[in-house]
C-alpha cells in the first residue's frame, strides 16, 4: 500500500443497468422509461470491456467492472489500507440531451449510490452526480444532496457543452460554494464536441489521451472567467486527468497571460497562481517518464506539495500491485498525498459521522 | 526601425552564426494584391462570394486578437500597408539586423485550406504559392515558401505539392492542424505520402477553422484561450498521426510543429505511451511506442518561446526533447515575437546555440 489510512479520491461504482436505478427514480420516470425500453446508457467514455476499464484481477466473472461491493471492499479499501474512498459515478446521467432526464438519472444515482454503496460500507464517500445540462436544476440536486455529509464533493464531466468556466454554469459553483463542497471534474463525457480541437479522432485511445487537452482547456475556462474571483473559497478536483502536463501548461498560461490580460481583467494574478491554490488533481493516471527522476523534476515543477490526491481509479487499469504511487517517494511526501491533503480539500471527511 | 523598450543585451558570440528564422509571416499588400494570381473566373469569386469558412465571419476571427493585424507595433511597414508586406521593409527591420540567412515563409491570411468551396480554395492556394514565390522568395532567396494546399480535396493538393516543389522555390508543406479530420486519418494519407515525396516536411501551423469548437470541451469566451488552445490541437495532431501509424506507412515523414511552443512534449510523450501500453490492442498497425515515433519524426519551432519558473527546466525540457530536434523561430511580424537576441535565456554551448539557430534546421530542410 502507498500510505495507511489515506483516502482514495477515486474509486467507481458502476451502475449494472437501468433495473438497478429504478427503485430510486420518481415515479413518472420510472413509467417513461418502462415504457420507452431506455437502457444502456454507458459512455462511450468508459465501455466496459476494454483493458482499461478494469485491471484483470479486479475484473469481475460476471457484470460490468466495479459493480460488486464486496470486491471493492476488498480490492479497494482493504488492499490499500484506506480509511476512506470516494464514489464517482461515471453514467449516461451526465450525457443524455434532456435535461429532465438528466435530473430524474442523476437522483436515481445519487439515490442508488446512498443506498446501495454509502449505506452498506462506512468508509464510502462520494460526489453529487449533477445535471450539468440545466445548472439550475444541478443546483437543485446539490441543494438536495448536501445534507447528507457522506456526500463530499460535486461531479462534472470534463466534456460537456460549455467550457466549464461560463457564467451560464455559474449556478453551480454558488450552489457547491454554497454547501463549502469542491467541485470534481472527472475525465469523459458528453461528447458534444469533437474531443479534440482536430475532429474526431479514430480510436478509444486517442479519445482517452485527449482528456488531458480537456482539462487544460477547462482549466483555462474556470481561470480566465473569473470562476474563482467570483467564487474565492471554490476547490476544484480534476480527476483521472494526469497530472505531469501541469507544470508546462502553467508556464504557458501564464506567458499568455501576461501578453493578452488586456482581455481579461478580472484576473489580476498570474494563472499558475490561482490555480495552485484553488486546483487539486487525483494521481492516477501517473503518467510518468521511465526515470523517476525526471518525475521528481515534475514534482518541483508543480512547485507546491499541497495538490496532489491519492487515488487508485479503481477498477481502471492504470497500475499494477498495491504500489500506485513511485517507489521513490518518501513517507512523508505519501502522508502529504494521501492523507492531509485529502482531508484538507474535503474537510466533510473530518466530521464524525457515526 | 526597432523600438527597443529595454537596452540591449550584447551578444556573447562574435561570430556570425546566420541565423535560420523558421516562421515569417508575410502579408498580402491590400485586398487587391492576389488578383493578378487569379484566373478571371477566381478573381471574380473572390471579389464577390469571397472566403466561406465555418464561422460567422469571412474577413475576420471570432476571436479579436490583442493587437491590430495580430503584430507588433513596431513593424507597420512606413511605405504603408501591414506588417509583413513590404520586403524591402522586412530587410531592414528583421532579415538583415538579426542575421538572417534563411527564413520559412508561413502565409496565414488569407486562409485557403479551411475554405468550404473547395475549387476556391484550390484557386486560392494556388494564387498564394505564386505571390509567395513572386514577391518574396524570387527577389529574396533568404526566403523560403510553404506550398499551401487545399487539405479536404487530396488529388488537387498531391498536384499542387508537385508543382510546387518542382519550381524549387519551397521547402515546406504548410498544414493547418484544423481541418475537417485530424490529420492522421486516411483521407489525408495520399497528401502527407505526397509530401514525403517530394521531400518536403509538413510544417504544422497553429490555426485553420474546422468547425470544431477549440476544445472538447467546447467553445471559449476569450482570445486569451484560443490563442493557448493551438497547444492542445498541436498535441491531437501529433496522437492522430502517431496513433493512426503514419510512420509506419510513410516513414520518410517529417512534421514541424510551429507556433506552440514545446515546453509540453514531455508529459504528452508519457501519457501517450502509457496509455498505448494499456490500449495497444486497440491499434496494433502502432508497433513501437509514440515517444520513438515522436522523436524520429517531429521538430519543434521555439516560438513562443516557453518561459519555465525556473529558468534551469528550459535546460531539462530541451535536454529531454534533443537539442537536435528543436528549430529557433521569431514569429515575425507578431506581438509575441521571439528576438533571436533574447528569446533563449539560458546560456547555451556554441554547438546547441549553431544547432538550434541554425543547424537543424538547415538540415532538416535541406537549406545547405
Amino acid at each position: 500500500m502507498d500510505h495507511e489510512s489515506g483516502v482514495d479520491c477515486d474509486v467507481h461504482p458502476a451502475v449494472p443497468d437501468m433495473a438497478a436505478l429504478l427503485p430510486h427514480i420518481t415515479p413518472e420516470w420510472r413509467e417513461q422509461i418502462t415504457i420507452r425500453g431506455i437502457d444502456h446508457l454507458d459512455l462511450t467514455s468508459y465501455p466496459p470491456g476494454t483493458p482499461l476499464a478494469a485491471r484483470p484481477d479486479w475484473r469481475p466473472q460476471k457484470g460490468k467492472p466495479g459493480s460488486s461491493l464486496a470486491m471493492m471492499q476488498t480490492q479497494a479499501l482493504d488492499a490499500f489500507a484506506s480509511r476512506f474512498a470516494i464514489c464517482n459515478c461515471l453514467w449516461g446521467a451526465q450525457a443524455v440531451f434532456n435535461a429532465d432526464f438528466g435530473l430524474a438519472l442523476c437522483q436515481g444515482i445519487n439515490n442508488w449510490l446512498a443506498a446501495e454503496w454509502l449505506d452498506r460500507e462506512p468508509r464510502l464517500r462520494a460526489s453529487i452526480v449533477v445535471p450539468w445540462q440545466d445548472p439550475t436544476l444541478a443546483a437543485q440536486e446539490i441543494d438536495r444532496m448536501a445534507p447528507d455529509h457522506r456526500f463530499v464533493q460535486v461531479l462534472l464531466p470534463v466534456m460537456g457543452e460549455l467550457p466549464l468556466g461560463r457564467r451560464s454554469l455559474w449556478p453551480i459553483y454558488e450552489a457547491a460554494a454554497r454547501h463549502s463542497l469542491p467541485v470534481g471534474i472527472h475525465a469523459g463525457g458528453a461528447y458534444r464536441h469533437a474531443p479534440t480541437s482536430v475532429g474526431w479522432p479514430s480510436y478509444y485511445v486517442e479519445d482517452y489521451v485527449a482528456q488531458s487537452q480537456v482539462f487544460q482547456g477547462q482549466l483555462m475556462s474556470l481561470v480566465y472567467e473569473g470562476v474563482f474571483t467570483k467564487f474565492p473559497d471554490l476547490q476544484v478536483v480534476l480527476i483521472e486527468s494526469g497530472f505531469t502536463w501541469l507544470p508546462s501548461f502553467m508556464w504557458r498560461m501564464n506567458k499568455t497571460w501576461r501578453g493578452v490580460r488586456i482581455e481579461v481583467p478580472w484576473v489580476s494574478e498570474p494563472p499558475a497562481e490561482i490555480i495552485r491554490h484553488h486546483v487539486r488533481l487525483t494521481t492516477q493516471p501517473l503518467d510518468a517518464p521511465p526515470d523517476p527522476a525526471q518525475l521528481d523534476i515534475v514534482m518541483e515543477q508543480i512547485g507546491s506539495d499541497r495538490m496532489l490526491l491519492f487515488s487508485t481509479d479503481y477498477p481502471h487499469w492504470q497500475f499494477d500491485g498495491t504500489q500506485s504511487l513511485p517507489a521513490n517517494f518518501t513517507p512523508a511526501l505519501r502522508r502529504r498525498i494521501c492523507v492531509e491533503n485529502p482531508l484538507d480539500t474535503y474537510p466533510r471527511l473530518k466530521e464524525n459521522l457515526q | 526601425m526597432n523600438v527597443d523598450v529595454r537596452p540591449r543585451i550584447a551578444s556573447d558570440a562574435q561570430t556570425r552564426l546566420g541565423v535560420v528564422d523558421c516562421d515569417i509571416h508575410p502579408m498580402l499588400k491590400n485586398a487587391k494584391a492576389l488578383l493578378p494570381f487569379l484566373s478571371e473566373r477566381w478573381r471574380t469569386h473572390h471579389e464577390t462570394y469571397g472566403n466561406h469558412f465555418k464561422h460567422p465571419f469571412p474577413d475576420t476571427t471570432p476571436y479579436p486578437r490583442s493587437q491590430p493585424a495580430l503584430s507588433r507595433q513596431d513593424s507597420w511597414p512606413p511605405s504603408g500597408g501591414p506588417p509583413g508586406s513590404d520586403l524591402a521593409f522586412m530587410r531592414e527591420q528583421h532579415l538583415d539586423p538579426n542575421d538572417i540567412d534563411s527564413g520559412l515563409l508561413q502565409v496565414l491570411f488569407p486562409t485557403a485550406a479551411s475554405q468550404r468551396n473547395l475549387d476556391y480554395g484550390l484557386a486560392m492556394s494556388r494564387a498564394l504559392n505564386d505571390w509567395q514565390v513572386a514577391e518574396f522568395c524570387e527577389p529574396e532567396r533568404r526566403l523560403r515558401g510553404s506550398v499551401i494546399v487545399p487539405q479536404e480535396d487530396a488529388p488537387a493538393s498531391i498536384a499542387e505539392i508537385e508543382r510546387c516543389a518542382a519550381s524549387g522555390y519551397f521547402s515546406q508543406v504548410f498544414i493547418a492542424p484544423r481541418i475537417d479530420e485530424p490529420l492522421g486519418r486516411r483521407r489525408y494519407w495520399p497528401i502527407l505520402e505526397a509530401a514525403a515525396r517530394a521531400g518536403l516536411p509538413l510544417g504544422m501551423h497553429s490555426g485553420g477553422y474546422n468547425g470544431h469548437a477549440s476544445m472538447g470541451g467546447g467553445w471559449p469566451s476569450f482570445y486569451v484561450e484560443e490563442h493557448h488552445a493551438g497547444v492542445q490541437s498541436a498535441q491531437a495532431l501529433i496522437t492522430s498521426l502517431v496513433f493512426e501509424g503514419v510512420f509506419e506507412r510513410i516513414p520518410d515523414l517529417k512534421v514541424v510543429i510551429i507556433e506552440v511552443g514545446f515546453a509540453f512534449l514531455p508529459a504528452f510523450a508519457w501519457r501517450l505511451d502509457q496509455h498505448w501500453a494499456r490500449l495497444r490492442s486497440e491499434v496494433p498497425h502502432v508497433k513501437r511506442p509514440p515517444s520513438e515515433y515522436i522523436r524520429e519524426h517531429f521538430w519543434f519551432t521555439t516560438q513562443p518561446m516557453d518561459e519555465p519558473e525556473r529558468p534551469e527546466d528550459l535546460r531539462h525540457t530541451l535536454d529531454w526533447i534533443g537539442w537536435d530536434r528543436i528549430l529557433f523561430a521569431t514569429d515575425y511580424p507578431h506581438w509575441d515575437y521571439d528576438d533571436p537576441a533574447r528569446a533563449i535565456t539560458i546560456k547555451l554551448s556554441e554547438t546547441e546555440r549553431k544547432m538550434v539557430f541554425r543547424d537543424n534546421a538547415m538540415r532538416l530542410y535541406g537549406l545547405d
